[in-house]
């Protein structure tokens, strides 16, 4: 009997202890993408332009894009991905969990999020330069803030918008009454049917979510832009190498629209750096020479595997937000530096 | 096996169970650390930094997370026990019509119930709120000057205004867990033996009469374990709040994760006022349920 009982707990500690213990705890997040072959990225899917489920069920959008530039990337294929649409309350626990390899889901970089003491996530570059706004019935005759006073505002919770909503009317002196939805749609349906005289969110799913609109130019985005907002793709924080490569990944994206390789020249442009050896930049650029990519747990050549995959990042940007997509929004602060706007890569050197 | 022997086991099994908690205790604290998340409850006095659309006692921005997290109890509290005391009243009276004679009102009550338990709550939440408050247009719904006034902005009562969302939450959650009463009443009625109606319809008492004073008490004490799960149920279920946009304590706590990231310590809480509160309904349905037994004898 007590033997039988011994022996019992002591399976049991066994269980438990090694139940605890990290599995894979040598194994970076890196290399496990790659021997899954499959990466599995968390977006938003509720986002049209950014990320958004199509009718066959397939996303799209300029955060979707953005994870297939990181599976081309790291895997070397920009298919084999599998999509997890997350809330804005759940995406940094999914990534702590492990559940997610990395998240492209229009998340503000801040420090809380980027700090060890904080989410403990590291970011990625910005892709999308973003400022909150608010958004108003055009008949309501509202056309600045200090208008909104004792109105409500609809507006997403676990979100930096609730955050920046809040410092702003505070700051301004100005009461309010927040109505909070977990889920974007939720917002919009509250704002739509009248609970709220406003709601508010980055400016760019403002103008993404007035698209969907029947009458969309009864609704009017105030000029008052409330915070910056820049949204980058973000990993665990414990996880170095799997940072670089995301890091470089995007800054790959630039660079290539700064050289003006697309993905319809790109095969002209690997012909071009390998018959002359005196192009030096653009051959460690490309994986020709210099052996950049396996510096950062990526071959050589990943960067053409990316824009082969989905063009450099004006082409991304004009795919999804471009004037002829579904979602128009002025390139503005997002154009590169050399137009006048905030994206700007250090060199592949 | 002698007496010593077996509360020498029942020891040992206490602190394998207190070992094995322990053990997963450290293992969370260990793991948690090491992703580099920690534990700890320091955040709770930090000022919480977000508004709230309702709050029963003074609130502002730069209160404590702690204190936002006790408006957000107390939000739930008062949806809560105000679809509490409206689901006992609607349950019990669809339960009487439900087992009474007038054979219009049994299928009405039937179909009531049958349509209402068998669709999701959540479902019936956002139809409350989204096709049922939100769509009345510019001017009210129902209005009964001074007393009663039900519109887009929720309702008033006797000059006392709940929002929307608190009105379509204790509307749906009253409506739903009052389908869930009414068969847990005309069980306990039907658990009374037939002998017992026949027993005053022979001595000559009328048929209102026997029910309340013979058929009624009798029935009591096979209401009270099934309100008492029918309320926890209820209690658990106002968290759906969060999906129509009211403030109670998961909708805070969501809010609160997002911002200092501690997943762990938030639900943790969470979980302890559930239990808390769902503590206090038991205990005070164990109060009646004695009262009830002690009045019987």
């Amino acid at each position: 009997m007590i033997n039988r009982l011994f022996f019992g707990l002591a399976a049991f500690g066994i269980l438990v202890t090694g139940c605890a213990s990290n599995q894979n705890e040598n194994i970076s997040r890196l290399s496990l993408i790659q021997k899954r072959d499959e990466l599995i990225c968390g977006v938003s899917g509720k986002i049209p332009g950014f990320s958004f489920i199509e009718r066959d069920g397939s996303y799209k959008g300029l955060d979707v894009d953005i994870c297939k530039a990181f599976a081309a990337a790291i895997i070397g294929d920009s298919e084999k991905i599998q999509f997890r649409p997350l809330t804005a309350a759940e995406r940094f626990l999914a990534i702590k969990t492990g559940d997610i390899d990395l998240l492209s889901r229009n998340t503000t970089l801040t420090l809380s999020r980027d700090s060890f003491g904080g989410n403990g996530l590291t970011f990625a570059p910005v892709v999308f330069h973003d400022g909150q706004g608010l958004m108003v019935k055009k008949n309501s005759g509202i056309v600045s803030i200090q208008e909104l006073a004792n109105k409500s505002i609809c507006v997403g919770s676990g979100t930096t918008t609730e955050q920046n909503i809040n410092d702003t009317f505070e700051s301004l002196s100005l009461p309010y009454i927040p109505i909070k939805y977990q889920d974007l749609n939720q917002v919009v349906a509250g704002y739509l049917q009248g609970r709220c005289q406003a709601m508010t969110s980055d400016r760019s799913q403002l103008a993404a979510v007035r698209s969907g609109f029947k009458k969309a130019k009864d609704h009017i985005i105030l000029d008052d832009v409330l915070s910056k907002e820049p949204l980058a793709p973000a990993s665990d924080g414990s996880e170095q190498k799997l940072a670089d490569a995301m890091r470089w990944t995007v800054y790959a994206l630039i660079t290539a629209e700064e050289l003006g390789i697309t993905q319809s020249n790109i095969a002209d442009k690997v012909q071009l750096a390998k018959n002359n050896p005196q192009l030096k930049s653009l051959r460690r650029f490309l994986g020709v020479d210099g052996g950049l990519g396996e510096k950062i747990g990526l071959r050589n050549d990943f960067v053409i595997n990316v824009i082969k995959a989905t063009g450099n990042y004006g082409e991304i940007y004009d795919r999804n937000l471009g004037r002829d997509s579904d979602v128009p929004i002025p390139r503005g602060l997002n154009e590169i530096y050399s137009k006048g706007g905030l994206h700007i890569s250090p060199p592949f050197n | 096996m002698s007496k010593n022997k077996k509360i020498f086991f029942q020891i040992l099994l206490v602190f394998a169970v207190l070992g094995f908690l322990g053990i997963l205790i450290n293992n969370l604290i260990i793991n948690l650390t090491r992703t580099g998340i920690g534990f700890n409850f320091n955040w709770l006095t930090k000022p919480a930094s977000f508004s709230l659309a309702e709050h029963p006692l003074p609130y502002s921005p730069s209160d404590s997370y702690a204190w936002a997290l006790f408006m957000g109890w107390m939000n739930s509290l008062k949806v809560i026990i105000s679809s509490l005391v409206l689901a006992t009243c609607i349950g019990t009276l669809i339960g009487f019509l439900r087992v009474g004679k007038n054979s219009f009102f049994r299928i009405i009550t039937a179909g009531y119930i049958t349509v209402i338990r068998q669709t999701p709550l959540l479902i019936q939440l956002m139809c409350w709120y989204f096709v049922g408050f939100l769509s009345i247009r510019n001017n009210s719904f129902l209005n009964i000057t001074n007393i009663l006034n039900i519109s887009n902005k929720g309702i008033e009562l006797f000059g006392f205004s709940f929002s929307s969302e608190f009105s379509a939450l204790l509307v749906g959650l009253s409506i739903f867990s009052s389908a869930f009463i009414a068969e847990v009443i005309r069980g306990g009625i039907q658990s009374v033996p037939l002998g017992q109606w026949e027993a005053f319809r022979s001595l000559g008492i009328s048929e209102k009469h026997g029910f309340i004073k013979i058929i009624i008490p009798q029935a009591l004490p096979a209401f009270i374990p099934g309100l008492t799960s029918q309320y926890l149920n209820l209690a658990k279920n106002s968290t759906l709040a969060i999906a129509i946009g009211y403030a109670d304590i998961y909708a805070i706590n969501d809010t609160i994760i997002n911002q200092t990231g501690r997943a762990v310590e938030c639900f943790i809480i969470l979980l302890c006022s559930f239990l808390i509160l769902n503590l206090l309904i038991t205990k005070i349905m164990g109060i009646i349920d004695k009262s009830i037994m002690k009045s019987r004898i």
